[in-house]
């Protein structure tokens, strides 16, 4: 009998069975066909989506709470294009995630042919790296390769884009188990001068800050940080994708930083004559006016990645390595230093300027994020969306594990937030919540099918203020109120739209309905459900620091007086 | 296990501890944006030189001049013929974009290494070829010019020249600004290639 000869599809398919892969979010399409034809035979879960950013970003979810890279399989031109924002989600957050895509045969490259699109190149700026596989013996390098790649250094997405010929044809090349890939280097331990430096600078520091960031959650360095920071006598601060490092209920743990970071971190970092940056990048929602930013401090940078080094801030030591592994290897280096009067300022600031709201005038979004923290949230996953929900959740949910914080930080991509609770509970089984906002949660809430279909835990909470309300907060501060496309008039009845997938769904209106309704979707683990939180409709989220201020500059509550427009980024 | 092997660890180009005081931007930083010279070893990869100009494009920076060809055997790398190729690349910037351009270039997987050979002993060299109209008056004349500047001329038409000239770049403007009196129909340049002199690396 003749000896079936394996095709490049079912070759992929093998490579990824090969890396641990579980689980591909795809959608199919022409050009896929052959690999999606090899997933019949294969033990391999394919998870059916309804639009394949949603296959992104469930993959990036799936990524984040694990660290194991997400899969995503999909058809050419279209079906390519809409990974677009899902692989620059990915890229700016760092998260390890591979994309492979179907595409026209070789011979027809470039030739506008149906479904055709230059997947490559579409894509070259969003990418931690790229292949166009155009010789089946390639296949299993290129995958060894991709999987390598994507999953160390500074993680990242990698796309493979796979011609129909080559995956529908026979591919006998053996499978490969090492990668040469010169010049390029996985950074681990610290230079150990400079970690003699700098742990001589923080010795001398009487006011330091641990400003802790994504770095330190990929690498898994949180305890490591808490053991400097405990031995040290030095506050912890971390960004909105540092939480979870370290646990944020600490009694040395000022909460987030930045743009809505909280007053006492931020008047922290301000006043600290020494910062110290693990797996973070000095984003400008963090650092505002640059040229004010910790003037006078010392400022150690931790990094996996050089080029984050004098990119925005010019620090007096640069360690590049593994977070965790340079943090271990600084903890026995240092001894207590003298923070005594720092933790007198800090702990005057946390008293004077605690996070608050007002508790009159209707439900508050902050009130609902308070009581899920309260109700069992730090023991769940918590996933966002992007806007002003987003920001109060920072603020009050509290993040106590490593992997159970998912937000878009780098690209702030609306639409993220439900799919990627798809992908982490998914991949942890772990209840996920999922706080969205009305309009963000539209982008992608087609994925209701898939969520339904796939039974997850998944909680959405919908933060529903009838507003793209983190537009509508910049237009009132900034905009002398000028509303100008941010009324989301014309929203579905979100419990309906939820019951039409088989997804039950309550609506809260008053604070007293509340704790009622999280502690039925606590309970509730058989598949998603759904909770839309009918908020007040103009409220705003402080602390801010407007874009480009200084951090000093920070105002705690609605000004008085009318605002400049913000002058920074964005 | 995968393992990965290489020449230099990336980054080691650059002084990761640079010191307490942040880079006081001088005149000359602002004034002449001066020229630099980078030179890349890469995997010869299709993509791989649309990767290294977004690097510069991203930033709204141009590529004042780019030479690319094969690399024989280099310094640790085993390479199949065809494997790796070279890349001398000059442009304008200020010390800031153009440390982060570097360090994004090394980023780069298919990019084996980037070195900034500005202020750095190095022997650089270009090639110019020139067309030039010469009838009976002048073409003495521009046989001295082409003279004076080793200049060899590889074409001898009844009413045109055509002169090749290799040397630095600073030797090859001057030629052209010689020239230039005379007509010159059409100059191609090939634009810099640059080596480290002694043991060092390019
Ligand atoms: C894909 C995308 N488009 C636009 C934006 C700009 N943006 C940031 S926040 C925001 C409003 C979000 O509204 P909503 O989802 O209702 O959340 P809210 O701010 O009201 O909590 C918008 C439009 C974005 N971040 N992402
Ligand atoms: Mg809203």
């Amino acid at each position: 009998m003749l000896q079936k000869i394996t095709t490049g599809g079912e070759k992929v398919i093998q490579c990824l069975e090969r890396e641990g892969v579980e689980v591909i979010f795809g959608y199919s399409g022409g050009a896929a066909m052959p690999i999606f034809d090899a997933l019949v035979d294969s033990k391999l879960k394919l998870v059916l989506v309804r639009h394949e950013q949603g296959a992104t970003h469930m993959a990036d979810g799936y990524a984040r709470a694990t660290g194991k890279p997400g899969v995503v399989l999909v058809t050419s031109g279209p079906g390519a294009t809409n990974c677009v924002t899902g692989l620059l989600t990915a890229l700016m957050d760092s998260v390890p995630m591979i994309v492979l895509t179907g595409q026209t045969i070789t011979s027809m490259l470039g030739k506008d042919a149906f479904q055709e699109a230059d997947v490559t190149g579409i894509t070259y700026p969003v990418v931690k790296h790229s292949y166009l596989v155009k010789n089946a013996a390639d296949i299993p390098r290129v995958m060894k390769e991709a999987f390598f790649i994507a999953t160390t250094g500074r993680p990242g997405p990698v796309l493979i884009d796979l011609p129909k010929d080559i995956t529908q044809g026979p591919c006998p090349a053996p499978f490969i188990d090492t990668v040469s890939l010169p010049g390029y280097v996985i950074p681990g331990r610290g230079n150990p001068a400079l970690l003699a430096k700098a742990a001589a600078l923080l010795q001398r520091s009487r006011k330091p800050v641990l400003y802790v960031g994504h770095g330190a959650v990929i690498s898994g360095a949180g305890p490591a940080i808490v053991a400097l920071a405990n031995k040290l006598g030095a506050p912890i601060v971390n960004t909105l994708l540092g939480k979870g490092a370290c646990p944020e209920d600490a009694a040395n743990h000022l909460g987030m930083l930045g743009m809505h970071g909280t007053a006492y971190a931020n008047k922290a970092v301000a006043n600290c004559d020494l910062i110290m940056a693990i797996g973070a990048r000095w984003d400008d929602r963090i650092t505002g006016k640059l040229s004010e930013f910790c003037k006078d401090a010392v400022k150690i940078h931790v990094d996996i990645d050089v080029a984050e080094f004098n990119k925005v801030v010019r620090p007096d030591v640069s360690i590049n390595g593994d977070a965790r592994l340079v943090i271990e290897d600084l903890v026995p280096l240092v001894e207590r230093a003298e923070t005594t009067d720092w933790w007198k300022e800090i702990t005057a600031w946390r008293k004077q300027f605690p996070l608050k709201y007002a508790k009159k005038g209707g439900l508050r979004a902050q009130y609902v994020l308070d009581r899920l923290d309260k109700l069992g949230g730090r023991e769940c996953i918590i996933t966002t969306d992007v806007g002003q929900h987003q920001m109060w959740a920072a603020q009050f949910c509290l993040t106590t594990k490593n992997r159970h914080w998912l937000s878009s930080g780098g690209a702030g991509t609306m639409g993220f937030g439900f799919p990627s609770a798809i992908g982490a509970a998914m991949a942890t089984g772990k209840p996920t919540w999922c706080v969205v906002g009305d309009g963000g949660f539209q982008m992608t809430s087609c994925e209701m099918a898939t969520a339904a279909l796939q039974k997850v835990p998944v909680k959405i909470l919908i933060i529903n203020n009838s507003y793209l309300g983190m537009i509508r907060q910049w237009q009132e501060l900034f905009f002398d109120n000028r509303i100008s496309g941010a009324d989301l008039e014309g929203n579905p009845d979100f419990i309906k739209l939820a019951g039409a997938y088989g997804i039950p769904g309550k609506r809260v209106k008053r604070a007293g309905d509340v704790d009622k309704a999280l502690r039925w979707a606590m309970a509730y683990n058989e598949g998603p459900c759904l909770i839309e939180a009918e908020v007040v409709k103009e409220d705003n989220v402080f602390p801010m620091i407007p874009a480009g201020a200084a951090i000093r500059d920070m105002i705690i509550e609605k000004p008085k007086v009318r605002m400049e427009k913000p002058s920074g980024s964005t | 296990m995968a393992s990965s092997s290489t020449t230099s660890p990336r980054g080691t180009n650059f002084e990761l501890d640079p010191g307490k005081a942040p880079r006081k931007l001088s005149v000359a930083d602002i004034t002449t944006p001066p020229l630099h010279t980078i030179s890349l070893l890469v995997r010869n990869k299709p993509g791989v030189l649309v990767r290294v100009s977004l690097v510069f494009s991203r930033r709204g920076y141009n590529i004042e001049s780019l030479v690319v060809s094969p690399a024989i055997s280099t310094g640790g790398i085993e390479g199949a013929p065809g494997e790796f190729s070279r890349m001398t690349i000059t442009c304008s910037g200020d010390p800031d974009t153009l440390e982060q351009i570097i360090k994004q270039l090394e980023k780069l997987i298919d990019v084996v290494h980037a070195i900034d050979h500005t202020g750095q002993s190095v022997i650089e060299s270009e090639l110019v070829l020139v067309k030039l109209k010469a009838d009976l008056k002048n073409r003495t004349e521009i046989l001295q010019v082409a003279e004076n500047y080793r200049a060899k001329v590889v074409d001898y038409g009844p009413e045109s020249l055509i002169l090749r000239c290799a040397g630095d770049s600073d030797k090859i403007d001057a030629l052209v600004g010689l020239l230039r009196p005379f007509e010159i129909i059409e100059l191609v340049r090939s634009g810099k290639i640059l080596m480290a002199r002694g043991l060092e690396e390019t």
